[in-house]
């Protein structure tokens, strides 16, 4: 892994969370180390993003591209109370949660190159990024598609009696789905450990939310199948980690599912073919000065948990895993043509 | 059928399938079966029947009517290290999850360069006959079996209903067993200690050496009936049961007709764009100069299933129809 640095520093800071060590840390070292952790994270996935984003233009990136930009507290709030074998499932914008999930950059640049040492081997590419040894499921470019694995998922660690909860991220897209709704239902029906994180950022593509639900209350909604929840402000990492502490504390003990939306906004276009002819400027503009990162770090500032120095640290750092991780994809190898029909079946005997 | 020397009893095919189903469970923890009305209806075609007494709800686990919910968390339960067996009660509400048999079962393992592997059977009934109109008696076996990524089977014997499901089962990835519904009463012997099928070949169910007739599911017992009136015609068909439509047994069906000349498929899906036509293309693709006359499909009328008896009949292969066909065959009469 690229980040063990990185990993490292986070285990150690889920184990003062679960400790309830963090909470008496609140001024002291340990909770200005948890800080830099959150925006490192945060500034990972941005730098991430906007690499992606050159590199598309430059056309090193092909295919449709999503890029999470603005919606990184969500991502990075969630994950940091989540253990390595919890499972995440993620859509088709899902850099920031399989980076934040510890899938490494080498291994995300690299699937988006479309190199055998992509985290999906070359096969999946931007949507579809996999990761056994962290449990990140995807990666389904399906709107809803995802959510009914992570109600099997959490049946299952439910059935082998383990702690295990399953966490899927979809957009408020999702919530017009049939799935959506199924899989509420099933999980709450069936007492299952799993975590629904809706990041609203108004539009499904170019649709705008409220143009698409007659019902806009997404707890409304959870409420319906029963599924407890919270609504919480998405752009501000320490509130998702909070809101997200306590989905998991009630998922783990009570073994019930639970509903977190995310208020949160995407600051570029849906995909890099996007016109946006849905949404005024002036509206993107005044959501960038809820920047997570550049509102989380003028905080930290103001708390004097943060100064130049570090700030400057912690991006040299992420913009160097980021050359890294570009140098690491352009050196990687194409799968030879002659493997084209391996993974289709387990069994390659009876690939046809 | 060839002799055995195993202990054998007379049982329904819909028997088979849920000793299959007892037996699985009883040998690995990790088996459970979900799927609309298993539990307290005991299936819609009466086939879990009492298995919600003997192995309890946490194991028959009756779901609401969401296709696509159900199926796909059985595959996410398969992902977790379960081996669960969806029943969805027949292939057309199966078009419900179509979502995720294809999107997903189908393609996790690729999309993910083999990282997830889908170890979950889906058992559905399929087929017409029964005058139960056209959203009930479709046969889209053939249809699923184009995609790659799913393992088709098609048992037709009681046997193969007994034996699939484990080596499905096993089977690391996502397998689709349809079950004819006209065969659930059907009655055969069959060993009586499981028995050990493969689900990876075709197999000659009839011995003939004039025509190869190359069917499955229901298809095969009406094909067999039509070989026993042509054989009074001193016409012996030989009779191929493909058991697995995906993969196809190339090898079984390519030495049949290396021998008879002669080939004519019989499918109760479409004849148009399916699996009749695919056949019928493997054949002439690979022994042309083999064939003694073109081959020849007897499939579904391009219609809906009609609910009314008398058209539905004449809408699917009758063991006449298939008698009529091959009669016609160049050179049959020799």
């Amino acid at each position: 892994m690229a980040d063990s640095k990185t990993e490292t520093k986070s285990r150690e800071v889920n184990a003062q969370l679960k400790s309830g060590k963090r909470k008496q840390a609140g001024s002291g070292k340990d909770n200005a180390r948890l800080m830099h952790h959150l925006l490192a994270q945060m500034i990972r996935i941005r730098r991430l993003e906007e690499k992606s984003y050159e590199l598309y233009t430059r056309e090193k990136i092909r295919g449709f591209l999503h890029l999470y930009d603005g919606q990184e507290a969500v991502a990075v709030g969630v994950m940091e109370v989540l253990e390595r074998e919890d499972a995440v499932i993620a859509a088709y914008r899902e850099h920031g949660q399989a980076l934040a999930k510890g899938v490494s950059m080498n291994s995300i640049m690299a699937e988006m190159y479309g190199k055998t040492t992509g985290c999906s081997g070359g096969r999946g590419g931007s949507m579809h990024l996999y990761d056994k040894e962290t449990n990140f499921f995807g990666g389904s470019a399906i709107v809803a598609n995802g959510l009914p694995m992570a109600v099997g998922l959490a049946q299952a660690y439910k059935m082998q009696k383990r702690s295990s909860l399953a966490c899927c991220f979809f957009g408020d897209g999702a919530v017009g789905e049939g799935e959506f709704h199924e899989s509420m239902n099933l999980a709450s029906l069936w007492e299952l450990p799993v975590l629904f994180v809706c990041e609203n950022n108004l539009y499904s593509m170019g649709m705008p939310f409220e143009l698409a639900e007659a019902e806009t209350d997404l707890l409304k909604k959870a409420a319906s199948y029963r599924v407890e929840g919270e609504r919480v402000d998405g752009m501000d990492v320490t509130a998702v980690l909070e809101a997200a502490r306590k989905a998991v504390d009630y998922i783990r003990s009570e073994s019930k599912p639970w509903f977190l939306e995310c208020q949160t906004y995407r600051f570029r276009a849906h995909s890099m073919f996007d016109p946006e002819r849905y949404r005024d400027k002036s509206e993107v503009k005044e959501w960038k000065k809820r920047d997570p990162i550049k509102m989380f770090s003028e905080r930290l500032m103001d708390e004097g948990l943060l100064d130049e120095k570090q700030l400057a640290d912690i991006e040299s750092q992420a913009q160097q895993e980021v050359e890294e991780s570009v140098g690491y994809a352009e050196e990687s190898s194409d799968e030879p043509i002659e493997t084209l029909s391996r993974y289709v079946y387990s069994d390659m005997k009876n690939s046809e | 059928m060839p002799e055995r020397e195993i202990a054998e009893q007379k049982m329904s095919y819909r028997q088979a399938v849920r000793e299959a189903m007892r037996e699985a469970m009883n040998r690995d923890d990790r088996v459970y079966l979900m799927g609309e009305d298993v539990g307290l209806y005991g299936g819609c075609f009466n086939v879990s029947e009492g298995m919600l007494e003997e192995f309890g709800k946490e194991r028959i686990i009756d779901t609401p009517l969401s296709e696509s919910g159900f199926t796909g968390c059985g595959i996410g339960a398969a992902l977790g290290g379960m081996r669960p067996i969806v029943e969805i009660m027949t292939v057309n509400f199966s078009l419900l999850a179509s979502d995720q048999i294809i999107n997903t079962a189908a393609i996790l393992l690729h999309m993910s360069g083999g990282q997830f592997n889908v170890p979950i059977v889906i058992r559905m009934a399929t087929g017409g006959g029964k005058q139960l109109a056209a959203q009930h008696s479709r046969s889209l076996e053939g249809w699923y079996s184009h995609i790659p990524g799913l393992k088709i089977l098609t048992p037709a014997t009681v046997e193969d209903a007994r034996g699939m499901l484990w080596p499905a089962l096993e089977d690391p990835d996502p397998v689709l067993i349809f079950e004819n519904t006209t065969l659930y009463n059907f009655e055969e012997a069959a060993p009586v200690n499981g028995t050990q099928v493969d689900i990876t070949s075709a197999k000659v169910r009839r011995e003939g050496s004039h025509v190869s007739i190359i069917t499955y599911g229901i298809g095969l017992h009406k094909s067999l009936k039509a070989a026993e009136m042509l054989s009074a015609d001193g016409i012996e068909a030989e009779v191929i049961d493909l058991r697995v439509l995906r993969p196809l047994d190339n090898q079984t069906i390519f030495e049949s007709v290396r021998k008879t000349h002669r080939a004519v498929i019989v499918d109760e899906g479409w004849k148009s764009v399916g699996l009749s036509a695919e056949l019928s293309a493997r054949i002439t693709e690979n022994l042309f100069y083999e064939l003694d006359c073109p081959v020849e499909r007897v499939c579904a009328a391009e219609v809906p299933a009609p609910y009314a008896g008398h058209l539905e009949k004449a809408s699917l292969p009758q063991p006449e129809n298939i008698v009529e066909t091959v009669r016609q065959l160049g050179g049959i009469y020799g």
